[in-house]
């Protein structure tokens, strides 16, 4: 009997060729001097807000070792001859309804730069060395106009990012189910509290990179490009230069990280490297440096939120009111996908039964926001949870049991929110047991028992804090994915899937789907990953989607497969299918060992030739198979051992999980010590526990980034003043727990065939909630204090709250009636014109009032 | 814009190779794009993640850092050169598969080197020591657990093995 493979801490079939250097990124593509590949760079405007009046490239046309100097006219002018619509916009890839004022940039600029980092001009030389030193001879005249940098200026809008945006509003959505003002207006306790996020980025050790090949006798475009979407970039990259789509491939090759950055698509490069590869006749690669990751790639995070909640004695939600505003930055190419998944997301397990939102999407002169790994969860999570914290220092509760006072209960799954998701489909919950994973972290971490450690270090003059934050996860979007798989007369197994590969170990999870499935041995597996050639329809890599939505393609694909191969030994073994079994790649009589017949030779029964080349397919000639009197490929089939199958779920998988984070706090220097993490997370079913566990690592320290390091520091000007690895602090192994303890819950979501849900982001969407919850409880010691709103934190950040909040344990919690100035007159959202909440916009402290105080 | 080239030896996991590059070429741009040993990845070309680091003389160096023509008397080793003798993993090679220490595998390079010269100078780490071994590498994916059991678990295969041919002390 094979040993099941789904479900085994199988090692990894990628890593091999990786740990010997002979992986394959995309700047390891076409190297040496035999290849004769060029070399692009880009200039990039080194200011934030600026009509451009002149480039001047005169210096730059006749250097040695320069091919090609292309600037906007140079678009317009190659647009002109080929009618492709190079000199357009770049495409926004998902537009909106509510975006009203979407907005992309040009693949060069225009007449206008809206961000640091825009790109402006393109050269491409024998090497990017020279490639640089050409860049540095180009002037360009700017006439400067004021930035706009951070939401308060955006808001304010005493600037405008776009002419013709006003406000710089591009956006403005708004949900809800019930009445969340009115039960908020007949709640026994209410609150007020204001949230802020940081700008962060993805920063994968890889940065985006392309490669392009003109072939001229096929009249072919072959694309690498370290992508999270090989088919987006190719429809993006055809459409661009105006090619079929037939008539270009895109090749995704090993990619050294994305974490959601390398969704959007095309990049300027995208476009600029195809055209430059075809109007050169030469291979032309582009790999971006770090700095330019920083300044022309995406970022997200920065969010600010006015939270209004009205709840019992209990902590139970009555009514729950949420306004916030997104920085987008200068574009909104990936459309309103974080604000539409922070708006919706942040209801986490609960449900509070009245709840309205609406957020604004603004621009600002920096870097636009695309999504970054959690895409707008862990703000909506922050939301939240720092919400349940707040409620249950109001009501002197536990933390954990306010939380559990709103959960939805295991019985009432599906669990329809009332609200519409990311995907255009209903907010609805397919399975899971949040009571039982609370009762899993409070006992993995040690929750019951806390106040006694807290005790224990209390006396040792240290200061401790415990924090938790539950979280839900849509994961595994629509609308496809599909697989394609080959059985070789060999017996490989030879697995494609559209969907890209960014190290979350596609190539063994999915082969494990298609040896249980297909009954053959892992070895005999090969999964390929992001190629056009291999498999043309896909969607991404992104959102958590890959393990259930290619899991389950190969999953049916293999089906398929077997199906056929069964038929085919049936008649070869003049057996019935149902007596038929597949162990290790052999197909076999169940109960008779004598009757056998190997996969590989039924793909050569597969396929009737006229030509044998060899003995195997000797057994496959017209003289050897097949019945006189039928067709030797009946009508309704197909030659060769091969299945393809798509999966289209319905709606959103939807895991979920609950973090606990330990930490101390120094009574001096404010320092921040992790001293214990703890996670329960249920993705359903599991494919690969090794891999899943590998996840949470990562993105447990993603997300310790996320709450303590990690922000983009932004000046006026628009300058981001920490462009680098030595000022973007990421953790080392120094800043991570040293371990993380993890158990996990399975609840099968009924959605697809394997019972599986995402797992990919679920390690950093509750960090910037635990830390917060957590450091909070350490500078209270229990009692009343300090309030974190904002996050991330450092030590001189925490100094300084200890210095404005007073010291711990006095209370500073401000009081007063709500809507003191916070909140505007009227009811928010009425219609798209409405006015929106003009609440500070900065973290200020939790105000609360009491029932009877409400006007 | 034609630049001064140096003919250049450059002696990499035992074999030399010849090249002829301008002063200003790093020696990671040489090692991957003359040489086309593309297992040393570059990360942020300014020394801080550790993505392209590669053992000269068996210390280990930011190879984004250093010119090419500055590693003329050195013998290099990249990741290249961590397998054993028979062409079988090598000792650090193996334990990051055993250990999952790797998932982009992008940044694995820098941390396979780093830990052979780490285990050269410390053949058996405490756990402490594991980590400082690897504290001053950045791996955005696997948030390092891994890796600092993968410098343990080497140490073992190592003492086990032997240390590597072909690296020097």
């Amino acid at each position: 009997m094979t040993t099941k493979l789904f479900g085994a801490k199988v090692q990894r079939v990628e890593d091999d060729r990786l740990l010997r250097g002979a992986g394959r990124y995309v700047d390891d593509l076409a190297v040496g001097p035999q290849a004769g590949t060029l070399h692009a760079a880009v200039l990039r405007s080194p200011h934030a807000h600026a009509r451009i009046r002149d480039i001047d490239v005169e210096a730059v046309l006749d250097l040695d070792g320069v091919h090609a100097v292309w600037t906007y006219d140079d678009l317009v002018e190659m647009a002109a001859q080929t009618s492709a619509p190079l000199a357009e916009p770049l495409p926004l890839l998902i537009p909106h309804p509510a975006l009203t004022h979407g907005r992309t940039q040009y693949a060069l600029a225009r007449d206008e730069v809206n961000h640091v980092g825009e790109a402006i001009a393109f050269v491409v030389a024998d090497d990017r060395y020279l490639a640089e030193d050409a860049l540095s001879l180009i002037r360009v005249d700017y006439e400067f106009l004021p930035p706009v940098v951070g939401i308060e200026a955006s808001r304010a809008a005493e600037h405008l990012v776009h002419d013709d945006v006003p406000g710089n509003i591009g956006a403005r959505l708004e949900q809800g189910t019930g009445d969340a003002a009115g039960a908020i207006a007949a709640a026994p306790h209410r609150l007020e509290l204001d949230l802020t996020v940081e700008r962060s980025a993805s920063m994968p050790l890889e940065g985006r990179g392309v490669v392009a090949r003109w072939d001229p006798d096929q009249g072919r475009l072959q694309v690498w490009s370290s992508t999270q979407t090989s088919t987006g970039v190719r429809a993006a990259v055809a459409a661009k230069l105006g090619l079929d789509l037939g008539s270009v491939d895109v090749i995704t090759p090993d990619v050294g990280g994305g974490f959601g950055v390398k969704i959007n698509h095309p990049w300027p490069e995208e476009v600029l490297v195809p055209l430059a590869a075809r109007v050169l006749g030469r291979p032309v690669k582009f790999v971006e440096d770090r700095r330019e990751h920083f300044v022309s790639a995406a970022h997200e995070r920065a969010q600010v939120h006015h939270v209004e909640v009205g709840f019992d004695d209990d902590g139970r939600l009555l009514g729950l009111d949420v306004t916030f505003w997104h920085d987008h930055g200068a574009y909104t190419p990936y459309g309103l996908i974080v604000p539409i998944i922070t708006s919706t997301q942040l209801l986490g397990p609960y449900k509070p039964q009245n709840y309205h939102v609406v957020f604004e999407s603004l621009y600002t002169n920096t870097v636009m926001v695309t999504p970054y790994r959690g895409a707008g969860r862990p703000q909506g999570c922050f939301v939240m949870e720092r919400t349940m914290d707040a409620i249950a220092t109001y009501l002197g509760k536990d933390r954990a049991d306010v939380r559990a006072a709103n959960f939805i209960q295991p019985d009432e799954f599906p669990y329809d929110q009332g609200l519409i998701f990311q995907d255009g489909r209903e907010l609805e919950y397919d399975s899971g047991d949040y009571p039982a994973s609370l009762a899993k972290i409070k006992a993995l971490v040690g929750w019951d028992e806390f106040e006694a450690f807290r005790a224990d270090m209390a006396a040792q003059g240290r200061r401790v804090g415990i924090g938790l934050a539950c979280y839900v996860e849509g994961t595994g979007v629509g609308p496809y994915e599909g697989a394609h798989i080959h059985v070789e007369t060999s017996g490989k197994v030879k697995v494609a899937t559209g969907l890209t590969t960014q190290g979350q170990g596609h190539q063994t999870a999915f082969a494990q789907i298609v040896a249980d499935a297909l009954g053959v041995p892992l070895e005999d597996v090969e999964v390929t990953t992001g190629d056009t050639r291999r498999m043309p329809y896909a969607v991404g890599t992104f959102a958590s989607r890959a393990a259930v939505m290619s899991g389950s393609a190969v999953h049916l694909a293999a089906g398929k497969v077997r199906e056929k191969a069964l038929r085919i030994a049936a008649d070869a073994l003049e057996a019935s299918v149902d007596d038929l079994e597949i162990v290790d790649g052999v197909i076999g009589v169940k109960g008779s060992p004598g009757a056998t017949i190997d996969l590989g030779t039924i793909a050569v029964l597969s396929n009737p030739l006229r030509y044998a080349f060899d003995e195997k397919s000797a057994l496959a000639t017209q003289f050897t198979v097949g019945d006189p009197g039928k067709p030797p490929v009946a009508e309704d089939d197909e030659p060769g051992l091969e299945g393809r199958d798509f999966y289209s779920p319905e709606r959103s998988t939807f895991a979920s999980g609950m973090h606990s984070v330990v930490v101390e706090t120094d009574p001096d220097t404010a320092e921040i010590r992790i001293l214990r993490y703890a996670v329960v997370h249920d993705c359903g079913h599991l494919i690969n526990p090794m891999i899943v566990e590998g996840q949470i690592h990562g993105g447990v320290a993603q997300g310790v980034g996320g709450a303590l390091y990690e922000r983009m520091v932004y000046d006026d000007a628009g300058q981001l003043l920490n462009a680098s690895f030595m000022d973007f602090l990421m953790p080392y192994v120094t800043e991570v727990p040293e371990s993380i303890e993890i158990d996990h819950l399975e609840t099968p979501s009924p959605l697809n065939p394997l019972g599986i849900k995402g797992a990919g982001e679920a390690g950093v969407i509750p960090s910037a909630a635990v830390f917060a919850s957590a450091i909070e409880d350490a500078e209270r010691g229990g009692g009343g204090g300090l309030t974190i709103t904002s996050m991330p934190i450092s030590p001189s950040e925490l100094f300084a709250l200890r210095q404005a909040q007073g010291p711990v344990g006095e209370g500073t919690v401000v009081e007063g009636p709500i809507g003191e100035g916070t909140v505007v007159e009227g009811p928010i959202g009425e219609g798209v014109e409405g006015p929106i909440a003009e609440g500070p916009i900065a973290g200020g402290p939790i105000v609360e009032t009491a029932g009877k105080d409400r006007p | 814009m034609s630049e001064e080239l140096h003919a250049v030896r450059l002696r990499v996991n035992g074999t030399s190779y010849d090249v002829r590059v301008p002063a200003r070429r790093l020696l990671s741009d040489a090692l991957r794009h003359d040489l086309g040993l593309t297992g040393t990845h570059v990360g942020c070309e300014h020394g801080v993640c550790g993505a392209c680091t590669v053992l000269l003389d068996g210390t280990p160096v930011r190879s984004c850092l250093m010119f090419a023509v500055s590693a003329i008397d050195a013998e290099i080793t990249t990741v290249e050169g961590l397998t054993n003798d028979d062409g079988s993993l090598g000792p650090v090679q193996q334990a990051f598969k055993e250990c999952h220490g790797l998932q982009c595998g992008f940044c694995t390079p820098g941390f396979l080197t780093t830990v052979t010269a780490g285990l050269a100078a410390n053949p058996d780490p405490s756990r402490e020591e594991a980590r400082e071994i690897v504290a001053g590498n950045l791996c955005r994916c696997t948030g390092y657990q891994n890796i600092v059991a993968a410098v343990q678990r080497a140490a073992a295969l190592r003492q086990a093995q032997g240390p590597a041919e072909g690296v020097a002390p």
